[in-house]
């Protein structure tokens, strides 16, 4: 048993979850300049959608090889539905306002999505089916098992697609023009309006996928799980650079590996003076000295000032 | 987390305003001429405890309902009681602006709150305004150690309940090294001191205490930092949204260590969250298994055909309107001030245990029974009398 790689491994599985979710702020903020709070719900929404589909199938005797794939495309469809009308509704209308009003929309729509979720759901906590055995693999002393192997694999696959669909199609050149300059890329041909609502549509097909992973593998949904999980993601975001894709994943793989490793060892190495319930204190500190050395977080770009 | 706090708090307003919109909502059958007596309760219910704080709500509910079928007759006037139900959010700072609503709004006593962190704080407004708390499920000694005479509890404390947890672990279950993982809330982290301190004068040794918040469902990291120091049981003090996933993540780790918990973790939501790793879990409950008390299993029944299966403290917010509508009627007052005396010194059978309060307000020679999950639900092992 390797405790240092063990913590490891708790901490890229952790990471990766962050990082999808991290993704989904960075786009939003790297083209429309506004952190879409809402953003924690929509995974929630994601997970629930996906529980409750899984949960049907399983009832019709649906095989689960085929089920999981169908729940995961109808959460996907369900929460990029719901990207669109959060947009729509939230943010277009308050598109030329002063910075703050989108943002006070955006934590409005996530109480609502909240409420919206417990009255739909319930207040209780839904339990993920066990789909297939969990099976247990020994790699060097530390354990992982498959739901943690398909996280991190799947993760790597989401984000290196998503790059290719950033730098590589017509679309992602329209989202880059749109994210430097709305006008002038207006004057060019590009139909910002139809751009901002794929972005919000493609990071709440990304919120889906985290929600089902998320909720694989702590084995429950809940209402309220959208709340800590989007401001751990959103910290990642800003700890890499926000508005910077590659910085979501960077920043949502190192905050994974800061709590596993700070909760593992704070103790050990302030000889008992903290202790692991500093977790998240130490996460953050780490995120303070980021900023303070480099404002716009890791891979951040400085934007100049413009006169 | 002290971010977490700030949109809540943007919002608290919002809230508490909204809830206050469901306070006459079961009063249908107000007939003319019977006097109005309101009764607050105060748990989360939004948040991830909010399944358990409903769960108070209906307890609490159910049993002003069967006083209202009943027609009590006090002062010569009939009584007819009205719930008044608020949300604390299981936040201490929520908990003492819903605690001064209730004030304001006359309640004549409160049954609440269901955390120890927000009981503690808000036992001092009640307090002030002269009204009877009886907390159905806050165990921190602290509570009543404030010295209130308002405060009252119908449920063991956490040095009763630390104290026979302790003891079982070390010298039933013969466990040397014990690793400890607490929630920091006043309740967990209450909990957890008592059971390091009775199971270290038993024998064991404390290899690990480590932390968590209750709001986490991550504690793998934790885990693996216990597992390194090998221990033979593992301690959780907290509650069942996280003592769910954790244990799951016990297994996934293979960490083999026998599992217990508080009060906290003795729900069905436990067991559907672990699955199967819940199997051999412990939990003690305070109080005697509910089959056992004469009218226990009726209330079951009832309760069950009316809501849905008890989560927790359902039957101890029953218990607890039940003792303090017995009081008003041996005072023949719904005054705080007249009855607080005649609950002082009150015995009436409730469907958790026979109710009696020591001087400070604690339940007095209260059982506390250990449980196991086998074959996916909690079994009663045996019952334990409860010192000090």
């Amino acid at each position: 048993m390797n405790i240092f790689l063990q913590q490891i491994v708790n901490g890229l599985v952790q990471g990766s979850v962050y990082a999808l979710v991290a993704l989904g702020y960075t786009m939003v903020y790297g083209i429309l300049g506004l952190i879409n709070f809402a953003h924690g719900e929509v995974v929630m929404v994601g997970a629930m959608l996906s529980l409750t589909a899984l949960g049907v199938l399983l009832g019709w005797d649906v095989s689960p090889l085929l089920a999981l794939p169908i729940s995961v495309v109808i959460a996907m469809i369900g929460c990029m539905a719901l990207g669109y009308s959060i947009e729509r509704v939230a943010y277009r209308p308050l598109r030329h306002a002063p910075r703050l009003a989108p943002l006070i929309t955006a934590i409005g729509i996530s109480i609502l999505l909240q409420n919206l979720a417990m009255m739909i759901w319930g207040r209780g906590y839904h339990p993920f089916p066990i789909l297939f055995e969990n099976s247990l693999h020994t790699f060097a002393g530390a354990i992982i098992n498959d739901i943690q192997i398909a996280i991190i694999l799947l993760a790597l696959i989401i984000m290196t697609g998503l790059m290719w669909v950033v730098n590589h199609t017509r679309l992602g050149r329209s989202m880059r023009a749109v994210a430097e300059n709305q006008h002038a890329a207006q004057l060019m041909g590009v139909d910002i309006n139809r751009v901002i609502s794929i972005t919000f549509m493609l990071g709440s097909a990304l919120a889906a996928i985290a929600g089902l992973m998320v909720s694989a593998n702590y084995g429950l949904a809940h209402y309220y799980m959208g709340f800590l999980l989007g401001l751990k993601a959103f910290t990642a975001a800003v700890l890499g650079g926000i508005g910077n894709l590659r910085g979501a994943m960077l920043g949502g793989l190192l905050l994974g590996l800061i709590e596993s490793l700070g909760a593992g060892y704070i103790g050990d190495l302030t000889g008992g003076f903290l202790g692991s319930n500093y977790q998240d204190v130490f996460a953050f500190f780490v995120l303070i000295a980021v900023l303070v050395f480099r404002p716009s977080g890791l891979l951040g770009e400085r934007i100049a000032e413009r006169a | 987390m002290s971010l977490r706090t700030t949109p809540a708090l943007l919002f608290i307003s919002a809230i508490v305003a909204l809830t206050g919109c469901n306070k006459s909502g079961n009063d249908t059958a107000k007939a003319t001429g019977d006097m109005i007596v309101r009764i607050g309760a105060a748990a989360p219910l939004t948040g991830s405890q909010a399944h358990i704080g409903k769960d108070n709500e209906s307890g609490t509910r159910m049993a002003i309902d069967d006083a209202n079928a009943k027609g009590i007759v006090i002062g010569g006037r009939k009584i007819h009681f009205e719930l008044i139900s608020e949300d604390d959010q299981a936040d201490p700072k929520t908990a003492t602006i819903v605690a001064q609503k209730l004030v304001d709004d006359n309640v004549k006593g409160v049954i609440g709150h269901l955390n120890s962190g927000t009981t503690i704080p808000t036992a001092k407004i009640y307090s002030d305004n002269g009204i009877v708390q009886i907390s159905p499920s806050a165990t921190a000694v602290s509570y009543t150690a404030q010295g209130y005479k308002t405060a009252f509890r119908v449920m063991a404390n956490d040095a009763q309940q630390g104290h026979v947890l302790g003891e079982y672990a070390a010298k039933n279950l013969g466990a040397k090294k014990i690793a400890v993982i607490d929630d920091r809330t006043a309740y967990g982290q209450g909990l957890a001191d008592e059971f390091i301190k009775a199971a270290e004068a038993a024998g064991a040794q404390i290899v690990a205490h480590e932390y968590t918040n209750d709001k986490a469902v991550d504690f793998t990291a934790v885990l693996t930092a216990v597992k390194g120091k090998q221990p033979d049981l593992l301690f959780y003090g907290g509650m069942d949204p996280q003592a769910g996933p954790m244990s799951k993540q016990i297994k996934s780790l293979a960490l083999h260590v026998k599992f217990m918990m508080g009060d906290g973790g003795y729900t069905p939501e436990y067991i559907k969250l672990a699955g199967d790793a819940a199997e051999g879990s412990y939990a003690t409950l305070p109080g005697v298994p509910l089959s056992k008390m004469p009218g226990g299993k009726e209330f079951e029944t009832r309760f069950v055909a009316k809501y849905q299966p008890i989560q927790l403290y359902a039957p101890y917010c029953y218990d607890a309107v039940n003792v303090m509508i017995a009081a008003m009627q041996k005072a023949d007052s719904v005054e705080p001030a007249k009855y607080l005396p005649e609950l002082a010194k009150i015995s009436v059978d409730g469907v958790t245990a026979k109710i009696q309060f020591d001087a400070k307000g604690d339940l007095q020679g209260g059982a506390i029974t250990m449980y196991q999950v086998q074959q996916g639900k909690w079994q009663a092992l045996e019952t334990l009398g409860a010192s000090h």
